[in-house]
């Protein structure tokens, strides 16, 4: 079956030493829209996002078996080259970890590890990606100042921006707003619902009302098993599996 | 008095104390220092090599050790610093994270910390005698570089174990290598840091004298080459001391002095430099 979707995973099982964190996970991530994954803390939605841009490499004793094809490639293929899978995708994490360097610095990091040297054209992705971030009015005037004098609001926007200069056409977000204030998180909320438009997104986040107001799509894990995926007003609304109802209504968390 | 308080008041007590006894050994110490050498520092103790007879109180200086103790233990830092990196790189960035491996390495850098200097000029002896190298400023750079390793690795590995794991994890998701990681991002944030553990590192070296004696061995003319003894200023002021003479003596103590003196003028600069350096780091 041939899909064109950017992210399927097939068969994904991951393994922490003897933990099985991810048990037999397929699914296909729809294209340029929202799709949250949602579940109780510890269920496996950190570890499911990671695998998708095989963040989980750098952990000692993981296993992964299965597929993620990511734009038809099976990125555990060991023959696979791996920054150029990480170049498909921005990730925000939880608290945002901007780069020890100016603001300027962070955003033209991405483009200038992959060959981009062109001062004005670094300028303009420079400019291009704040204003798409909705940074740039706050910023314009002080684009070498160390990036870490920033809000936490604006850094998390800052990371966004970065993410997004290295031209992916996936957006990755681990529980993006849990550090930021309610305006903040608004802000980025705005952001993504503007950007996927053009972008596929896949967003952690344990916050259902946040799930309700920006999701397309919905994966509910539950102990590192998929239990039930689809369109979000189905999910969220008219649940399949108990355990999908239970946990929506908050019996289980 | 209720238990509580008077609890509190004792811990109080002897933690105020424990400081205020610290604080008097080192005043202490340099006290003595100060006010046995400074009569006997001058000019030309700083300028001039020992004349013949320096030991027995006869005009000269000690800008052989001064100069032997700054080229060795540089030449030793340097050495030292071009382990340190890669190997501190290697376990926060290459190693995976929480690997039996880089678990080992810590404490294998731990035991090594804690030899006794001798026994690294011991070693350096041995291996002197293996490659046929004479008593020089080369064996001595080299002996002082491994007795500096485990001090620079570890203290290195301190701070960069502080980079979070996220920052890593935001460079590799724009598509950086771990190489282009750790040297663009993982340097940059510890750089106040392993400045810091290089300039502790040379400091650990400079006040050494037991790693040289079989090593550097001891010159009175100033240093010329790598490949002959150099003095250095603990073995000058461990010479100096063990004679009879007062004036000699008091020369160990400005020796002491100056010796110390250097070493403060590198916490100076560290401090300012780690405050320049710390602009980009993020908290």
């Amino acid at each position: 079956m041939e899909s064109n979707a950017h992210i399927r995973v097939n068969n994904l099982n991951v393994f922490y030493g003897k933990d099985h964190a991810l048990k037999d996970i397929s699914v296909e991530i729809p294209n340029k829209k929202i799709t949250v994954i949602i579940g109780p803390s510890g269920c496996g939605k950190t570890t499911l996002l990671k695998s998708f841009n095989r963040l989980l490499d750098p952990t000692d004793n993981v296993k992964v078996t299965g597929e993620v094809f990511v734009d038809g490639e099976n990125i555990y293929d060991p023959n696979i080259e791996v920054t150029h899978i990480r170049k498909k995708m921005g990730l925000l994490s939880q608290k945002p970890y901007p780069l020890p360097m100016s603001i300027y610095d962070n955003i033209a990091y991405g483009p200038r590890l992959h060959g981009e040297k062109n001062k004005k054209k670094l300028d303009r992705i420079v400019e291009h990606f704040l204003k798409t971030a909705s940074l740039w009015e706050e910023v314009k005037n002080k684009l070498s100042a160390p990036a870490s004098r920033l809000s936490v609001g604006q850094q998390q926007r800052l990371c966004l921006a970065r993410g997004l200069a290295v031209g992916p056409e996936i957006i990755l977000g681990d529980e993006p707003t849990s550090a930021l204030d309610p305006k903040s998180s608004q802000h980025i909320e705005k952001r993504f619902l503007e950007l996927k438009q053009h972008y596929t997104i896949v967003i952690v986040t344990h916050i259902l009302r946040q799930t309700k107001r920006l999701a397309d799509y919905v994966l509910f894990l539950y102990m590192g098993r998929l239990i039930e995926h689809g369109p979000a007003q189905e999910v969220l609304e008219n649940p399949k599996q108990e355990m999908t109802r239970e946990y929506i209504q908050g019996i289980i968390s | 008095m209720d238990k509580r308080s008077l609890e509190e008041n004792i811990f109080k007590t002897l933690m105020v104390g424990s400081t205020l006894l610290i604080l008097a050994v080192l005043l202490m110490i340099l006290g003595t220092i100060v006010v046995k050498g400074l009569p006997f520092l001058s000019w030309s103790m700083l300028t001039q090599a020992p004349k013949s007879g320096y030991y027995l109180g006869k005009e000269g200086g000690i800008l052989n050790a001064i100069l032997g103790s700054l080229y060795l233990t540089g030449g030793a830092t340097i050495l030292a610093f071009f382990i340190s990196l890669p190997v501190t790189l290697y376990l926060n960035v290459y190693a995976r994270r929480g690997s039996r491996l880089v678990y080992v390495t810590r404490f294998v850098f731990d035991v090594l910390w804690g030899i006794p200097s001798i026994v690294y000029g011991a070693f350096g002896f041995t291996l002197m005698l293996f490659f046929g190298l004479h008593t020089s400023l080369l064996a001595g750079m080299i002996t002082v570089a491994f007795l500096i390793l485990p001090i620079m690795t570890r203290s290195m590995d301190e701070v960069i174990r502080m980079v979070p794991n996220a920052l890593l994890d935001a460079s590799y998701a724009l598509g950086a290598t771990r190489w282009e990681t750790a040297f663009k991002v993982v340097v940059r944030q510890a750089l106040p840091g392993i400045l810091t553990a290089v300039l502790i590192a040379f400091g650990r070296g400079i006040g050494d004298a037991a790693s040289l004696i079989f090593t550097a061995g001891f010159t009175d003319s100033l240093p010329s080459s790598l490949f002959r003894p150099v003095a250095t200023l603990p073995l000058t002021i461990f010479f100096q001391f063990s004679t009879p003479i007062p004036e000699v003596r008091g020369r160990a103590y400005a020796a002491a002095l100056i010796l110390t003196i250097i070493i403060l003028i590198i916490s100076v600069v560290s401090r300012f430099l780690t405050k320049r350096f710390a602009r980009h780091v993020v908290r």
